[in-house]
């Protein structure tokens, strides 16, 4: 620790040169210096206070009983470019290190060029499977500094539209994870209701991913003319398919024998690695921020955090398909309590005048120019702001300098954090074991990489 | 709002921040002592770590006391017993900005604090693997940085033009 030399790793391995990423890859053990060693196998995790457990970490075996191999970043069950280096002996697991950085488009560094109005349009590329959440994670935090509020309408709507993407999102999951254990009956199922909600998004915002449609201030567009049959219906249909889902796989005895008991994680190890949502609540963590720390009007629904025992593959599973019912719960109760008003805050700071204004005042033209070329300007200050993204805990954490654009955006990406669990996770279990697990941690890579 | 039930240790300097969360402002030295008297204190995990480059924004508003520096590192702690976060701001210098790693308290800053040294060219003391996470291994530079110009890079397709 009071060490003055910082060890960045310099290491050259002539063939692994030509071939791989070099130092960020998978080592030979030899390699690999004792405390790296003892992070990858998990035995800083597993020591008191976090110290290394010499008995966990066999630096005596030799290289030529284990072979690394790589798998993706192009292969089909790693959900993207995420790319494991595995450290096999025969069929079991010993090391496993997520390379990840294929999909980084640097856009922490374009929330910098880009003003307040249009940085919606970035961060609902983040997580393309739930962009809602990213949206709501940045206009909350831009709304924070700016000290705007914003009216119970667009709360609602705001509260509905996240809680659908939650359910489109978890379907994806259940469609990949069916997929990952050749359940393809259940991909199609998947795919098939998600379907649903993404033409209401279609309806609702004009785009069916990547919506742009929470905004600093409100979000973009009212709810379409008739929007509570569409969402009934696509509640009503939902719940009752979830049921199937139960019938198709959760009693199913090949699904339950790759699921039950696979890749356990404790809560204590799960609190360390700052692992959150559904892989947290496995561990028996009641931690969910709708209920613990309450944003939007989560504290005036009505609704169950679903929270697991054992937190194996199974539990994540079950968190993921009853949070789901949970959800059609809270849009139910949105559609009941929706109130009227308006969708987005009357601050002429922040929002455009009406359409039909700019026909007939100059100024408003003037003032619909202005906020779409120049922006608005925020506050100088520093807002961390999160929120539960489906995978978790979705922070936001930006810096304004008073300008029109974020001095600094980051997104503290659940997904990103997750992904750390995994070497624990697949620890000792077998190849076939690792597909599932990385299904279940649910990683997006474009959230991962940003 | 949380009523602010905490205190740091004497000789931090903190200041409430917006949405109720504790903000303190450490020197380098006080920081990872401070950082495990908060996780003595019930702050179970370490939510976000991440760096700034302050080098176009200066003068920033810090309470009194706190010499600032070009580079900062943010770290946002989370009490799940208590409901409450606090929040950590770090000055680690200006040219070659050096800090003590977590990892020794929290295995999860692992991946974000290899992020911030990719991104801002940080360096953690006693960090198991300080490599690159994001960024090639043998991209140059840290693209975060303020001073790192947008662009300026000729993306190589085939035929890729000398330097400009």
């Amino acid at each position: 620790m009071n060490d003055d030399t910082v060890r960045v790793a310099e290491r050259v391995d002539p063939l692994a040169a030509e071939t791989s990423e070099g130092a960020q890859g998978l080592q030979s053990r030899r390699r690999t210096a004792t405390d790296e060693l003892g992070r990858e196998v998990g035995a800083v995790l597993r020591g008191s206070g976090l110290t290394l457990d010499p008995n966990d970490v066999d630096y005596e075996r030799r290289d030529d009983e284990t072979m690394i191999i790589n798998m993706g970043p192009a292969h089909p069950s790693t959900h993207g470019v995420l790319r494991l280096m595995l450290e096999l002996d025969g069929e079991f697991v010993l090391r496993t290190k997520p390379v990840i950085g294929y999909l980084h488009t640097g856009m922490e560094k374009t929330g910098e060029v880009l003003s307040y109005v249009q940085g919606g349009t970035n961060v609902t590329r983040m997580d393309y499977v739930s962009p809602i959440a990213n949206e709501l994670g940045f206009s909350m935090a831009v709304e924070k500094l700016l000290g705007v509020d914003v009216p119970d309408r667009a709360i609602w709507i705001r509260m509905m539209m996240a809680e659908l993407n939650r359910i489109a999102s978890h379907l994806v999951w259940l469609a990949t994870n069916g997929m990952d254990l050749g359940a393809t009956t259940m991909m199609i199922f998947g795919f098939r209701e998600r379907e649903l909600v993404l033409a209401f998004f279609e309806k609702t915002t004009g785009l069916r991913m990547n919506l742009n449609y929470v905004r600093p201030g409100g979000v973009a567009a009212d709810l379409p003319d008739g929007w509570e049959d569409d969402v009934v219906l696509i509640c009503d249909t939902i719940y009752e398919r979830t049921f199937e889902y139960d019938e198709l796989l959760t009693g199913q005895p090949i699904f339950r024998g790759r699921m039950v008991g696979v890749a356990p994680i404790t809560a204590e190890e799960a609190l360390a690695l700052g692992v959150t949502g559904p892989v947290l609540r496995s561990t028996g963590v009641p931690w969910d921020l709708r209920r613990s720390m309450p944003y939007l009007a989560y504290d005036q629904v009505d609704f169950d955090v679903i929270v697991g025992t054992y937190g194996d593959n199974f539990d994540r599973y079950a968190i993921r398909l009853n949070e789901i019912r949970e959800s059609v719960r809270i849009i139910r109760q949105c559609v009941e309590k929706m109130p009227k008003g308006d969708y987005r805050t009357q601050d002429p700071k922040v929002t455009p005048p009406p359409r039909a204004r700019i026909d007939e005042s100059m100024e408003a033209l003037i003032h619909h120019f202005k906020l779409f070329t120049e922006g608005f300007h925020v506050p100088a200050g520093e807002v961390y702001s999160a929120i539960e993204s489906p995978r978790g805990e979705l922070g936001c954490y930006l810096v304004s300098d008073g300008g029109p654009k974020p001095y600094r955006l980051h997104v503290r990406a659940p997904s990103f954090v997750n992904l750390q669990a995994v070497p624990l996770m697949m620890r000792g279990g077998s190849v076939s074991d690792a597909i599932t697990v990385i299904s279940s941690v649910d990683p997006i890579m474009g959230e991962v990489d940003r | 709002m949380i009523p602010l039930s905490l205190t740091a240790p004497p000789g931090v300097v903190t200041a409430d921040v917006m949405a109720s969360d504790l903000g303190c402002f450490p020197t380098p030295a006080q920081y990872v002592e401070l950082v495990k008297s908060f996780k003595d204190d019930g702050f179970e995990m370490c939510v976000d770590l991440c760096a700034v480059d302050y080098l176009e924004h200066l003068g920033r508003a810090v309470p009194e006391g706190v010499v600032t520096t070009r580079f900062e590192i943010v770290v946002n702690l989370l009490s799940l017993s208590k409901k409450q976060r606090v929040r950590i701001r770090v000055q680690v210098g200006d040219q070659d900005p050096v800090v003590d790693s977590l990892f020794s308290l929290y295995p999860g800053t692992e991946a974000m604090e290899r992020e911030a040294f990719d991104l801002f060219g940080v360096l953690f003391r006693g960090h198991p693997d300080l490599t690159r996470i994001l960024m090639p291994e043998d991209w140059e530079g840290h693209p975060l940085r303020k001073d790192y110009a947008v662009g300026k890079v000729p993306v190589q397709f085939k035929e890729a033009p000398g330097p400009r």
